[in-house]
């Protein structure tokens, strides 16, 4: 893989003497944890999950009210048959029964109640699951041509010369707004582009259609969104030769419908976290983990990064006393991640700069923790997340702290260092405020990128230790999880998260949104893109 | 130390220097006429003189500038007006005390963040028990029920959840806001109150946010607007404080 392995690897030896059985009972607890949630997420379907194998098969467009068409399908199937065998059963039998000559017809009839499903049986019942598996082949196999193409077209115009990576965002609302902004932002130096959603859309259970120019706090996540940016970067990237990544976010409850269309689109990360949209969206935990391992199927196929989101926790948390509950999140995301296919190379496994800078040693603590995740997970590029919790308005000892943020980055090897900006939680960036960013982070790649050949932390120092204390929380914490004992049948995990494990939220298994949208599969459920992503196979 | 003087200037390195330092952009290539357009705004915006001390181009089509200068203007402390605190700072003893004697209850709030805002830092701040500034949040009173509805609560919830817990306030936090959301939203949020309780019912409606301006309670349809940088225990004060004021109103129209 042409991004497997980066290139300054054999600088960051091991720098902490962690012990490794430690390291095998985390993994094995993360696993003993996750594997009961895996179960549920391969026993039940969502209507998102649905909704996702239909744009696989090509249905696109919305109604005149901006409903997608696959919404009225999958919505229609639901009322009169039900999701329990999955929803492509019941349309290709309707497509071969003659009620309609294509896809986009039967929804747009199905819309208008004129359209009858069944649920076909016998040879009527795999004919129509042999259609199916038919049509959804070829948006697998454009997923795969996306693939060819990004390492094509890396090779072509070559990586990043540094690590880290350089990820910057944009959020106007409007994508032809993004467009030049993304393009200047790539030009500045930027290696990553993410295009932040706008803050609504991940409860909306539907993806917004076409070129969107408002947003709130960010730009709506559309399949034309992704093809434009995806194009303008393209264009950027053979100007500076050098293949521009974009971003963008597999969240929110049509997580599996937008890492379809990043897949169909060429993106090249998605942020992608297993215990996110519970937490800080309050998406009901079964429809998140059920979504999430389609969504992650899609990405290892896509050749898509994912990133996820601990440092989402330090921001409720505290970062000294829940630093173990970031090490828990990350040992679970790998576990998921992996399950559903990716690699290591595919695990932005993030994590953040957000210890209170009042406390003594906080800077010393920062490394140790970032060590820690650096040795952890040697192979997965991590991402490198700046202050926000602790940007005051002060912006000069802001840039300071994100000066620090960046020294971190660069001692510890980290893989994608997201850009502070010393406007955090001020305004959104000016133009001089991305500038004098990207000025701080050269000055320090620059200067101390190669520290970490120098940097040995003493044996049993308090940077050894504090790795140390770190993890074996988190093993404890994992203990915990996987040791409470409740009613036979039921998922620790889930309880640890009812309980308010993560993050001080409590957010039980029977409640949150999109809750109605979860369905338990019945035997013989049908789902040809699973079928495929399972097989690793589109010929 | 002597006496404010009631007329003052910025503070440099000399009194009465009159010192500031500011930085912009222009968007124009970076040259001698660039230089002079900074100079010519430091100008008029009452810098002189006026230093341009740095000049970066960033890209083709920007300049970024830092000036130091002396401010011309004055201020006058006289003329300037502070909106003082209406309640008094209590304990969260004597928040809970109070309580008790004025409600023989608990005192039920319901916080949320509503709209298109998933930035919970704020109300998480207020109502969490790990609290803000050292203070700890309203979870911590022995005498305040706190229901954190979490973030993008949508209003029409936030009424059923408020009606449910009959709340005696509703916090609403709106951090991250872009074209006004805020100021909409929460106008929307008020409506549905009133819409919902019959008049003189409605629970005390009190927005938080960092974009709020001071002084628009009245035209956003809430009781209270909280600044950046309020703290749990300023928060409770003001509910006691209030929650007695309504008190009082209500037994004088029932007299």
């Amino acid at each position: 893989m042409s991004t497997a392995t980066p290139s300054n690897r054999a600088k960051h030896k091991p720098k902490l003497e962690l012990d490794p059985i430690v390291i095998r009972k985390a993994r094995s607890l993360a696993r003993k944890a996750g594997a009961p949630v895996v179960k549920l997420a391969r026993t039940h379907t969502t209507v998102s999950v649905e909704r996702a194998v239909l744009r696989l098969a090509g249905l696109s467009g919305a109604d005149h009210d901006g409903v997608p068409w696959v919404n009225h399908l999958v919505d229609s199937v639901r009322g009169e048959v039900g999701l329990e065998h999955g929803v492509t059963t019941p349309v290709f039998d309707a497509l071969r029964r003659g009620e309609a000559p294509d896809l986009l017809t039967l929804a747009q009839k199905s819309a208008a109640g004129s359209v009858s499903f069944r649920l076909p049986q016998g040879r009527e019942g795999s004919a129509a699951q042999s259609l199916a598996l038919r049509s959804v082949k070829p948006g697998m196999a454009r997923i795969d041509k996306n693939r060819v193409t990004r390492d094509r077209l890396i090779k072509r115009h070559g990586d990043p010369k540094q690590r880290p990576w350089i990820y910057l965002i944009v959020a106007t609302g409007d994508i032809y707004e993004d467009i030049p902004q993304a393009q200047t932002a790539a030009r500045e130096g930027a290696d990553v582009i993410a295009v932040i959603r706008s803050t609504g859309q991940s409860l909306l259970d539907f993806v917004p259609e076409g070129a969107t120019r408002e947003g709130y706090a960010g730009t709506y996540a559309t399949q034309e969104n992704f093809r434009l940016m995806r194009a303008a970067l393209d264009d950027v990237s053979k100007e500076l030769g050098r293949y521009i990544r974009l971003v963008n976010y597999a969240s929110g409850l049509c997580m599996p419908e937008i890492a379809t269309m990043a897949g169909l689109e060429r993106l090249d990360m998605m942020l992608n976290d297993s215990m996110y949209g519970i937490l800080f969206r309050d998406i009901n935990p079964i429809r998140t983990f059920v979504d999430q391992r389609f969504s992650r199927q899609i990405h290892a196929r896509a050749g898509i990064i994912i990133n996820t989101g601990e440092d989402n926790y330090l921001t409720t948390a505290d970062a000294v006393d829940a630093a173990h509950t970031v090490t828990v999140s990350q040992l679970m995301n790998e576990y998921f991640a992996k399950e559903a296919g990716l690699q290591d190379w595919q695990l932005g496994l993030g994590h953040a700069f957000e210890i209170n800078p009042d406390i003594p040693d906080s800077f010393r603590m920062e490394l140790a923790q970032a060590l820690l995740a650096r040795q952890l997970f040697p192979n997965a590029p991590l991402k490198w997340m700046p202050p926000t919790k602790h940007m005051t308005g002060d912006v000069f000892r802001g840039y300071l702290l994100d000066g620090f943020f960046n020294l971190v980055g660069a001692m510890t090897g980290q893989d994608i260092l997201l850009v502070g900006m010393m406007t955090e939680a001020v305004v959104t960036p000016f133009l001089s405020d991305r500038d004098l960013a990207l000025q701080n982070v050269r000055y320090v790649l620059n200067a101390a990128g190669n520290l970490s050949e120098d940097f040995h932390p003493p044996r049993d120092g308090f940077i050894q230790t504090r790795a140390r204390q770190v993890l074996s929380e988190a093993v404890d914490l994992l203990e915990r999880i996987v040791d409470d004992s409740g009613e036979p049948g039921s998922v620790p995990l889930l309880r640890a998260i009812g309980d308010g494990t993560f993050g001080l939220m409590k957010r039980p298994a029977d409640a949150g949104k999109g809750l109605d949208g979860v369905v338990k599969r019945a035997p013989g459920y049908d789902n040809p893109a699973t079928t495929l992503l399972e097989a690793g196979d589109t010929k | 130390m002597s006496k404010t003087p009631d007329i003052i200037r910025p503070y440099g390195d000399t009194t009465g220097d009159g010192m500031v330092q500011v930085s912009f952009t222009l968007p124009i290539p970076h040259d001698k006429l660039a230089e002079g357009a900074a100079l010519q705004l430091a100008a008029k915006m009452g810098l002189a003189p006026a230093m341009l001390v740095h000049a970066k181009a960033m890209g083709p089509d920007f300049t970024f500038f830092v000036v130091y200068g002396s401010a011309t203007h004055l201020v006058d402390l006289r003329d300037v007006v502070v909106i003082e605190r209406e309640f008094p700072m209590l304990s969260a003893k004597d928040v809970n005390v109070t309580i008790k004697k004025l409600l023989r209850r608990k005192l039920v709030v319901v916080g949320a963040c509503i709209g298109t805002d998933a930035h919970t830092v704020g109300i998480d701040a207020i109502l969490n028990i790990k609290g803000f500034a050292g203070e700890k949040g309203l979870e911590y009173y022995s005498e305040i029920t706190v229901v954190n509805c979490g973030a993008q609560v949508l209003v029409p919830e936030l009424v059923a959840r408020a009606r449910a817990e009959k709340a005696d306030a509703v916090l609403v936090s709106q951090v991250v806001t872009q074209k006004d959301a805020h100021i909409h939203n929460t106008m929307t949020m008020s409506a549905a109150f009133r819409e919902a309780y019959p008049a003189g019912k409605v629970p005390l409606l009190v927005v938080g946010g960092p974009r709020f301006e001071q002084g628009l309670a009245g035209r956003l349809g809430v009781n209270r607007i909280f600044g950046k940088g309020t703290t749990p225990g300023e928060v409770a004060s003001y509910l006691v404080h209030a929650m007695a004021q309504t008190g009082a109103t209500t037994k004088e129209q029932t007299a």
